[in-house]
């Protein structure tokens, strides 16, 4: 059914978007053994790679029962794991953004020297191990650190206590928000803050009325992005916390212990409490990039 | 621009949150960061040296940069297949297997760790069909590669997507028409405009892998010398309370991950350049 004459170029919708296979142009259709071979390759290497991980998750959970699983994930350390992550991300999550709001209003509605640089700098924390990020913090505020003998005389605890923990986790999920929002917000342009601002609005006006709604979903992404981060980071975590139980273990570390002390099942029940955020992660991350789609 | 330059005087708050961003950056991330370079700075030209070159570093190098460079390349191949199919082909539950792709991204390193090292030990779900063609994974430099391969999956396959998804259909249809057939379309014409955004996905694969540290703690054994990453070296010096080591190291990790960065922004340049034409 391919048409006769290839429709003009502007009226082309693209790829994702054409209905059926049928429909491409045969330039542009691969033969159907390569189709099949290509879609098995695919799909073989990401059932190996995503699926079985994840599905071995949750069977190595319930390998010893609902009852085993229940009482994994009620443990007192496990449930104190569970409120330190919980606070952890409650400060984590808001404090970055503030960041990426006052960043990417910073970079997207004003010109100024060295913005090229601002924006390479604030996105440096993803090109830092885990482990590095976790150290740089101990070279500061640890026993042998800048501030180490002032903070043992003022009888202040951050690396080995909770503090260290939200720094760390704060500088591995510093930049989520803020990428988000940065190209989202130079998309939009100023021309609707330039309308409120020359009605009478003063700045929050502005900003709560008018930027705000405009960047609702892409902020929500961000939060999204950086929670899941805040929630499962390891290496960083693992660096400044000094794992004991009950006090300075986040969930992740807490399923480590578990692991290594060959209680595999208990170490899988906490850990599938993380796999489950993942879903729900990817779960919404599709639902918020399917809308953007939808209205842009 | 005149109403560019006139912003300034317009929309407030540019002190208020370029103030801020400025200090929550320089406080959580700069003066951090910082601290390693200074306290590397202290030490003497030879005692760094013996710190970022002794044998046991150098094997670690040797591990984490071959694993990452081997994962980084499956993922370059395999990435570009599944891009190709994602775009290009139609097949049931295809919007699922799109999110899924971002799972590495999504879950806790540890989790996929703990789950890899299930999968692949000498008894479990995949380890028991190697274990008797004498394959062992788990524990050894494959265990490391599987590992790191999960974790950069996703690059590739988020960096081609887009540009094959705007690639136009008329230089195919250009180049069947000009007597091409489908391999050398493929070969001659899809793959070269392809390459900056493969370059930069492995790139990317390869930059997360170098500095990956939980999902490889569990599957690699930390033998040292055989399967003992860079990040888990750092963490075991640290334990010794060998500080001076353990930030030499960094050191050294962290400029090659800021020389890896430039070279990512270049390619990315590179490949706007390349589709702005």
């Amino acid at each position: 059914m391919a048409p006769a004459v290839p429709a003009p170029h502007a009226t082309r919708p693209p790829f994702g978007a054409r209905p059926a296979r049928s429909e491409l142009p045969r330039a542009t259709r691969d033969p159907a053994w390569a189709r099949w071979a290509l879609t098995g390759a695919a799909l073989a290497f990401l059932a190996f790679f995503l699926v079985l991980p994840l599905v071995v998750v949750f069977a190595q959970a319930f390998s010893k029962g609902g009852a085993y699983f229940l009482a994994a994930i009620r443990e007192p350390d496990a449930l104190a794991a569970i409120r330190l992550t919980l606070l952890t991300v409650a400060i984590v999550v808001p404090a970055n953004v503030v960041f990426g709001i006052a960043a990417a209003w910073a970079i997207a509605k004003f010109r100024f020297p060295g913005k090229s640089l601002l924006t390479t700098l604030i996105d440096l924390p993803f090109a830092v191990s885990p482990v590095i990020s976790g150290l740089v913090y101990v070279l500061v505020f640890g026993a042998q650190g800048w501030l180490g003998p002032w903070l043992i005389a003022h009888n202040i605890r951050i690396i080995f206590a909770v503090p260290g923990i939200v720094l760390a986790t704060a500088f591995v999920t510093f930049p989520f928000v803020a990428r988000e929002l940065i190209p989202l917000m130079q998309a939009q342009g100023t021309d609707e803050e330039y309308s409120a601002v020359t009605l009478g609005a003063n700045g929050w006006q502005t900003f709560w009325r008018v930027t705000l709604p405009n960047i609702r979903w892409g902020l929500f992404y961000g939060v999204i992005l950086c929670n899941a981060r805040a929630m499962g980071e390891f290496g960083a975590v693992s660096v400044v916390s000094g794992h004991i139980r009950g006090e300075t273990n986040t969930m992740p570390l807490h399923v480590e212990i578990l692991y290594n002390e060959y209680n595999i099942a208990g170490a899988f029940a906490v850990a599938s409490l993380l796999a489950l955020l993942a879903i729900a992660t990817l779960v919404i991350k599709s639902i918020v990039e399917w809308r953007q789609t939808r209205t842009a | 621009m005149t109403r560019a330059r006139s912003s300034r005087s317009i929309l407030p708050g540019f002190g208020l949150s370029l103030g801020f961003t400025l200090a929550y950056l320089g406080l959580i991330v700069l003066v951090p960061l910082s601290a390693a370079f200074l306290r590397t700075a202290g030490m003497s030209w030879h005692d760094f040296v013996a710190a970022v070159a002794s044998p046991r570093v150098i094997a670690a190098y040797r591990l984490s940069f071959g694993a990452s460079l081997a994962a980084g390349f499956v993922n370059m191949v395999f990435g570009l297949i599944v891009a190709w199919v994602l775009v290009r082909y139609s097949f049931p539950g295809k919007r699922i297997v799109d999110a899924l792709v971002d799972l590495p991204f999504a879950l806790p390193t540890a989790v996929a760790g703990i789950a890899l090292t299930s999968l692949y030990s000498p008894n479990g779900w995949i380890g028991r069909w190697l274990a008797p063609l004498g394959i062992r994974v788990a524990f050894t430099w494959t265990g490391v590669f599987i590992a790191l391969t999960f974790i950069g999956l996703p690059f590739v396959v988020r960096t081609v997507q887009p540009v094959l998804q705007e690639l136009e259909p008329e230089i195919e249809e250009a180049a069947s028409t000009l007597g091409a057939n489908r391999r050398q379309t493929v070969i001659r014409i899809l793959l070269p405009e392809l390459l900056p955004s493969l370059l930069t996905g492995f790139a990317l694969a390869f930059a997360r892998a170098l500095g990956e540290y939980g999902s490889v703690v569990f599957i690699s054994g930390n033998m040292p010398m055989k399967t003992e990453i860079v990040p888990l070296l750092i963490i075991t010096k640290l334990e010794q309370y060998d500080y001076r080591g353990a930030t030499a190291i960094a050191v050294v990790m962290l400029v090659s991950s800021f020389v890896l960065l430039l070279l990512i922004n270049l390619l990315q340049k590179w490949s706007r350049r390349f589709h702005t034409i």
